[in-house]
């Protein structure tokens, strides 16, 4: 090929190259009627996270086996509303997607996501499913867009090895704020580094902690004032959260030097075995137990001190708007299938497999249940428990008498204003608490106007 | 408007145009020179081609639907709103608009005072060894090849107040301690270091080629008539290193002013003392407003002011030439 000859091929291939680029970008291929249903579903565990990775794949493989008509592609990933709306935009979000128990009211204002109240009708032990998770995903009309399958509330979570070297009795954790306070005063008295108590105050987190903090001693964030949200907590209530705050870390120094954190600190803190308490959930221990590698023994949950009110979330899967009725029950018969999740039957399986890989079993939550599926649930879970259950007890014993409350809404948004609030507190010695509050209610009213 | 006579025009054709000009010949023959001068550039429009694709389709294209965002509200879902200036509008109320400026502007100061003058320095210290000279080259150009996000996390450790390095150091020669990014004092320069630290390597490296190519000669002279090592400096390194300097001066504020995840990681989204223009960005579209179309419209209130910034700076620096 003489040089002009290979220019010339070269120019054309480059625009041939251009213009397929273009052509495969402009659309995927429409499903053959009657044919097997395809779904993309995210929630795949990351290949970093080999165990619960394996364990998605193998029940790919088994669901797959068992529906031979339905094909799972399946992604990496759950609900990260910084890539939601440029996911959905683009076309790229999955039909199946993972949400946090927040998400869905805007998600169903904007109709976004699809109704899938007729294909319900065929998964009977969706009735057992707590009302209030179920309330979650269904709009003013009745209509139904997507279904729970976790739900965790807050406790205090402690280290039960430093309660005892203290002279604190790891079996009774503090039940009321002031307690809390006393106890870190002593568990701090430990010294070497040692922090009494944790709190956040980055990247949302602040926010939702004083969310937590407020609900557990009867306070709020923001209430419907006939057809539109207020803030509410620049009262006596949330100025009682940020002066304990501010008088545990400047006036008792039981809170460390160290502030500014974020989810994971107070976690690993736990592990290492500085800290003595913070406000979590169960689904705390697996991590502080297998990524930071602590033991359970040294671990226990109790109930959130206050007692008012705990707040809990939890996460569910919605379905994308316009998907047509095979794919919705492809879907669901995926959820019903994949970890238990509206069909209490397979827990027993699952809780067996995971114990034989050494996954914990025993842990208070997730649990989604009410009626003969709690029943199954418990059964199931007492069967293969393979860590200290009664560590949990304390937080069992709360469930039933501290009453559940969910995230606000646009819980997000004001989380992110709140942390102002949190990190003045826990950073500056001179921070006023009612002047954070004031300019917090100012910035969150303005948020709540969006809520239609 | 102007109407140019047949002939005029021919005769400016042709004045203009030369040897296509000058023959006006039939269509067939015309058609077949435009077909072989096509043919001969063939290779070459193709290339121009793909470059204008690629740069329209990933520069130009989504700077284009920056600016038309900037005068949206857009969830990306329903159809956006024209919302004319209301969204300029609404950031210029921000009392978080001037903070942003002003810290943005305290981070480019501080990080210019450091950034700039530390590795002309170290350029220059480096090009005077003798021995080992590619082990230092490598050693400051090191934590440029960290990615952005381990350097910070690394000085995060660094400034931990109760565990961290800096504090164990300062408590065991005996100076005060500091609570670095969590101080209002400190916690800008906090930044500025991190920054300085990982980012100086690349500036060195090119101060260091620029050095390499001042001719020798220049210095024997300086030395014969007796210049000592400042004088050596300050009359023959900085003119012959003044356009690069230059250079480097526009690039690094262009960079500066976009710092972002310093503070990001640093101290959050939510710190007063630290939200510079770009965290305010974030926070318009990611955390507190979720909304694109605020962030859009202090996007290009920032690019008209570097943009500014850089016409500005290129018409002096091109006078000064």
């Amino acid at each position: 090929m003489n040089r002009r000859m290979f220019g010339r091929s070269l120019a054309v291939a480059l625009v041939a190259g251009t213009t397929l680029l273009g052509a495969a970008c402009a659309g995927e291929e429409p499903e053959t009627p009657g044919g097997p249903v395809t779904i993309t579903v995210n929630g795949m565990p990351p290949a970093t996270d080999a165990v619960n990775r394996a364990n998605f794949e193998a029940d790919v493989k088994a669901f797959e086996a068992k529906y031979p008509n339905i094909k799972i592609d399946a992604k990496e990933g759950f609900m990260d509303p910084q890539q939601f709306a440029t996911k959905l935009a683009g076309g790229q979000l999955e039909d199946v997607f993972y949400v946090y128990l927040t998400d869905p009211a805007a998600l169903i204002a904007k109709r976004q996501v699809q109704d899938i109240s007729a294909q319900l009708a065929e998964f009977p032990s969706i009735k057992d499913i707590k009302p209030d998770l179920m309330k979650v995903f269904t709009d003013s009309a009745g209509k139904v867009y997507g279904v729970p399958v976790a739900n965790y509330s807050l406790g205090l979570v402690y280290n039960r090895t430093l309660f005892a070297k203290a002279g604190l009795d790891p079996a009774s954790p503090p039940k009321t704020w002031e307690e809390v306070r006393e106890a870190a005063k002593k568990i701090t008295a430990l010294g070497n580094g040692i922090v009494g108590y944790g709190d956040y105050s980055k990247n949302n987190t602040g926010g939702w902690h004083f969310t937590a903090e407020i609900y557990s001693i009867g306070g709020d964030v923001a209430v419907k004032d006939g057809d539109t949200w207020k803030a509410a907590f620049n009262n006596d209530k949330g100025k009682q959260v940020l002066q304990q705050l501010k008088d545990m870390r400047w006036t008792d120094d039981t809170m460390g030097q160290r502030q500014l954190l974020e989810w994971a600190d107070l976690l690993q803190m736990m592990a290492s075995g500085k800290l003595g308490m913070y406000v979590g959930s169960a689904d705390n221990f697996p991590v502080i137990v297998n990524q930071y590698k602590a033991k359970y023994e040294d671990f226990g949950l109790g109930g959130i001190p206050g007692g008012q009110g705990t707040l809990g979330g939890g996460d569910g899967y919605m379905f994308k708007a316009g998907l047509s009725p095979e794919k919705i029950k492809a879907g669901l018969t995926w959820l019903s299938f994949k970890g238990g999740a509206l069909d209490p039957s397979r827990i027993a399986a699952d809780n067996e497999k995971a114990a034989a890989k050494g996954q914990p079993v025993g842990l208070p939550q997730p649990n989604i249940w009410t009626g003969d599926s709690l029943a199954k649930w418990e059964e199931a879970t007492k069967k293969y428990a393979n860590i200290p259950s009664e560590n949990f007890g304390p937080f069992l014993a709360t469930t039933t008498t501290i009453p559940l409350k969910l995230e606000p809404p646009l819980a997000q948004q004001i989380y992110a204003v709140l942390d102002t609030a949190m990190q003045k507190v826990l950073t500056d010695k001179n921070a006023d608490v009612n002047a954070l509050l004031a300019d917090a209610e100012k910035q969150v009213n303005q948020i709540l106007t969006a809520v239609k | 408007m102007t109407v140019i006579a047949p002939e005029q025009a021919a005769s400016t054709a042709r004045g203009s145009g030369g040897r296509d000009a000058a023959s006006t010949g039939p269509g067939p023959a015309r058609m077949a020179r435009l077909r072989r001068k096509i043919g001969d550039n063939l290779q070459a429009y193709a290339f121009l081609a793909a470059g204008l694709l690629c740069f329209g389709l990933f520069s130009w294209w989504p700077l284009v639907k920056g600016i038309v965002l900037s005068f949206q509200q857009d969830n990306f879902v329903t159809d956006p709103i024209w919302v004319g200036f209301d969204n300029y509008r609404a950031v210029l109320d921000d009392p978080l608009f001037g903070t942003a400026w002003l810290n943005t502007l305290e981070f480019t100061g501080l990080a210019l005072l450091f950034g700039f003058a530390v590795p002309f320095v170290m350029a220059l210290v480096i090009n005077e060894f003798r021995h080992a000279k590619g082990f230092f080259r490598f050693a400051v150009y090191l934590p440029v090849m960290l990615p952005p996000i381990v350097s910070v996390l690394l000085w995060q450790y660094f400034y931990d107040p109760g565990t961290g390095l800096f504090n164990a150091v300062l408590s065991g020669v005996g100076l005060p301690t500091s609570d670095w990014t969590q101080s209002p004092k400190m916690a800008m320069i906090s930044l500025v270091l991190v920054s300085t630290w990982a980012n100086m390597g690349g500036a060195t490296i090119m101060y260091l080629a620029g050095l390499a190519g001042i001719p020798g000669e220049l210095y024997e002279a300086a030395e014969l008539d007796g210049a000592s090592i400042w004088q050596r400096v300050r009359h023959v390194t900085i003119p012959q290193m003044r356009f690069i300097m230059l250079v480097l001066l526009l690039l690094q504020i262009v960079a500066t002013m976009q710092v972002f995840i310093e503070p990001y990681q640093l101290t959050g989204t939510t710190n007063e003392e630290t939200i510079t223009v770009m965290v305010l960005i974030y926070r318009y579209a990611f955390t507190v407003n979720n909304d694109f179309g605020l962030a859009a419209a202090m996007s290009v209130l920032l690019f008209i002011v570097l943009g500014a910034f850089s016409a500005v700076y290129l018409r002096l620096t091109r006078k000064a030439d």
